[in-house]
């Protein structure tokens, strides 16, 4: 009973969001989409390997489609528009939208075309139909043509564009151009990394080569924040040491510092940026005593304390649909566990049960539900990562003991999870959906740790 | 008196009675024979030939050594009454050995005086000279300070998510704070950095702030014993430096820790 209740909130997470545009079938349940073998014309057909596999894992991975298996489909596959045919007096004269929809295919979505070279181009002609529909002029949802160099490069590029425009169709966006940054120690030094969401194109951000940990991004993907012990140079008879924590705002336009005044503290840390991307959570010392939670601008000025405790108070985040209500990590009742206050303050709640160790809280973009590392069951130091509701505060257990689990964050799909997990001797990167589904290792060098999902900025 | 004794005296009686008739006879007669010649004078014994002292070896062995290692000197002599051998060695015997202890190269000479005369016979035993040291490191008092400090100072431990001063690290602090005055008066520059750290099993956000409440802890603790708390600041590192990576509670503890560094 318990179960089922459970599986429904997490249906609703899935695919509760405001913005989708087609409302099909029940809640919770996912369309099902037919991709056929795209085939390419003469010098494109050896690239449609590459293709084919691209677009069927970007559209799979989603989590927001149901793949109907290819064993089903006709022996008839639609390369273009003028390919349908509706059958005469019972008889097939060609592809025809029922194949599709009937048995033993069943889907309600087909997506179909095919790629040509044309001027040193490779060129991919891309359809979606809704084939329950009654004719192709009005089953057709997405028509395009889609552009990029005539090697693996270009036909990858053009299935991810494909399959991106295909998701928006279903009120999901694609991760095509978002970055997930996190620290690793891949150099010796903990930095500032990013990547793609599948793991490519891993780069070094910063380098300061002290230690520099607690990447946030701001919404708007302009901005990181991140704390970084200064190194203070070695002087007669002392080697060069770091000297307290501090918080550092670099742009992600141009990688350069930008100010940031910093209190006159033990230590200041970054916690998240608000919606506005304007204005940064932190905590610091600077209010004298132990850390506690604040706000300030982009710049450090107009420093405010938001909690007041005698308490051990860490990582703020800021409900990103409201900005009116933070999630935390308070000490206040013994051991760390989550809460959530107004953010002047007001109405605190715990929002864990109490038991073990809660840390790492992270909102979904709904603003809806929480993402965190939970010692339940589990020794100290021990985590997995749970997903809670927040209103309801039902919660679902995404991980089960492989490892210790730590850090989640939200893609802004609201369908992805990005954590760090332990599972051998390293810290490793990975991504799941958000029911659990779907693991996959994005890294393998050194340490990597509290991965940051950016939109990005395209 | 034996039988043969009494024979023997009455010969020597006789024989004294022939002497002395031959003796007193020529008074009783005119016709006396010339007497023999006289016995040759009895050589005398020539005045003892007084023979010259004579060194006859004087050696050391083995004749280098490394300095604070011994040789043995070892000599002999002939027709000497008086020996010596300088280096406050003294007075010896003709024949005879003697360690010797030379801290750099050192000639020893043998004397030998007698009634005939002197001799004299040196030997030298020679020690090796090691390099001279390099000159000593050039020690600021900073230096000295943060030396001892490293040296002499005592990491304070803590419970798993508590800062509280347990009764050991009371102990180690207090022995710190005697430390830290001692420097501090010594080296009015020098000031103290008390780390914070944690183990690895909280997360690195709550354990940065945790390591920040240790390493005050630890302070407001030594300011309480006296210790000039201008010159002490905190830092956490969290769990960024273990001291100890194994996953066990032996290292754990050891984790959980303030620990005193030299300031700037």
């Amino acid at each position: 009973m318990k179960r089922s209740i459970i599986l429904l909130g997490i249906g609703t997470l899935l695919f509760g969001q405001a913005d989708v545009k087609l409302n099909i079938g029940k809640p919770g349940e996912k369309p099902n989409i037919a991709v056929p073998d795209f085939r390419g014309a003469a010098d494109a057909q050896p690239l449609m390997n590459t293709f084919n596999s691209r677009l069927w894992s970007e559209l799979q991975n989603s989590g927001q489609l149901k793949m109907v298996p290819k064993t089903t489909y006709p022996l008839q596959i639609p390369q273009q528009p003028a390919d349908f045919h509706p059958p005469l007096s019972g008889k097939s004269q060609g592809a025809w939208l029922t194949d599709w929809s009937g048995p033993p295919v069943n889907t309600n979505f087909l997506a179909f075309g095919y790629t040509a070279t044309q001027n040193g181009q490779l060129v991919l002609y891309g359809w979606l139909y809704d084939v329950k529909q009654t004719a192709p002029s009005s089953a057709q949802l997405l028509a395009k043509v889609y552009v990029g160099t005539p090697d693996e490069a270009g036909s990858k590029k053009v299935a991810q564009e494909f399959a991106a425009d295909i998701l928006k169709i279903f009120g999901g966006s694609s991760l095509v151009g978002s970055r997930i940054y996190f620290v690793s120690d891949r150099t010796g030094h903990k930095e500032i990394w990013s990547m793609n969401y599948d793991g490519t194109d891993q780069k070094q951000f910063t380098s300061y080569r002290t230690i520099t940990n607690f990447p946030a991004v701001s919404p708007d993907g302009s901005k990181i924040a991140f704390m970084n012990y200064p190194m203070r140079a070695a002087s007669p008879g002392h080697p060069a040491t770091e000297s307290q924590p501090r918080i550092y705002v670099h742009s992600l336009e141009t990688g350069r510092k930008l100010p940031y005044l910093n209190q006159d503290a033990s230590m200041n840390a970054p916690s998240d940026f608000m919606p506005d991307n304007q204005h940064l959570l932190i905590y610091s010392t600077a209010a004298g005593g132990v850390s506690q939670i604040f706000m300030t601008d982009a710049d450090g000025g107009g420093f405010r304390r938001i909690t007041n405790s005698r308490a051990l108070e860490v990582e703020a985040k800021a409900n990103p649909k409201t900005g009116a209500d933070i999630v935390f990590t308070s000490g206040r009742g013994g051991m760390p566990q989550i809460y959530r206050m107004n953010i002047d303050g007001t109405d605190v709640a715990r929002l864990t049960t109490g038991e073990g160790e809660a840390v790492n809280p992270a909102w979904s973009p709904d603003g809806q539900h929480i993402a965190f590392a939970w010692t339940r069951g589990f020794e100290p130091g021990n985590y997995n990562i749970f997903i809670m509701d927040v209103v309801s505060q039902e919660m679902i257990q995404l991980t089960h003991g492989a490892g210790r689990n730590e850090n989640p964050n939200w893609a802004a799909d609201g369908v992805h999870l990005v954590f760090s997990s332990k599972r051998g001797r390293t810290m490793q990167i990975y991504t799941m959906l958000a029911d659990g589904t779907g693991l996959q290792q994005l890294t393998t060098q050194g340490n990597n740790e509290k991965p940051v999902w950016s939109k990005g900025t395209q | 008196m034996s039988a043969s004794d009494r024979l023997h005296a009455s010969k020597i009686a006789a024989t004294l009675l022939v002497l002395t008739i031959a003796v007193v006879a020529p008074g009783c007669s005119k016709k006396v024979p010339p007497p023999p010649p006289p016995p040759p004078p009895t050589t005398a014994a020539p005045p003892p030939t007084v023979a010259k002292p004579s060194i006859d070896s004087f050696a050391a062995e083995p004749s280098t050594i490394e300095p604070g290692q011994s040789s043995t000197l070892s000599w002999s002599i002939s027709n000497a009454t008086d020996m010596s051998i300088d280096h406050a060695i003294g007075a010896v015997q003709s024949r005879g050995q003697r360690q010797v202890f030379p801290a750099s190269t050192t000639t020893y000479t043998l004397t030998a005086n007698g009634p005939g005369g002197s001799d004299t016979r040196t030997v030298t035993v020679s020690v090796n000279t090691p390099p001279p040291p390099p000159p000593p490191a050039p020690t600021g008092p900073r230096l000295s300070s943060a030396e001892m400090l490293q040296q002499q100072s005592q990491d304070a431990y803590f419970d798993y998510d508590k800062s509280d001063i347990r009764s050991d690290a009371r102990d180690a602090l207090t022995r710190d704070a005697g430390l830290l005055k001692q420097i501090f008066a010594q080296d009015p520059n020098f000031s103290v950095v008390v780390e914070g750290h944690c183990d690895e099993r909280g997360s690195a956000e709550y354990n940065l702030a945790l390591g920040d409440k240790r390493a005050s802890a630890a302070k407001d603790f030594l300011v309480q014993l006296g210790v000039a708390g201008d010159r002490i600041k905190t830092i956490s590192y969290g769990k960024e430096r273990p001291q100890c990576t194994e996953a066990n509670e032996e290292c754990w503890q050891k984790n959980r820790r303030a620990h005193l560094s030299a300031g700037q």
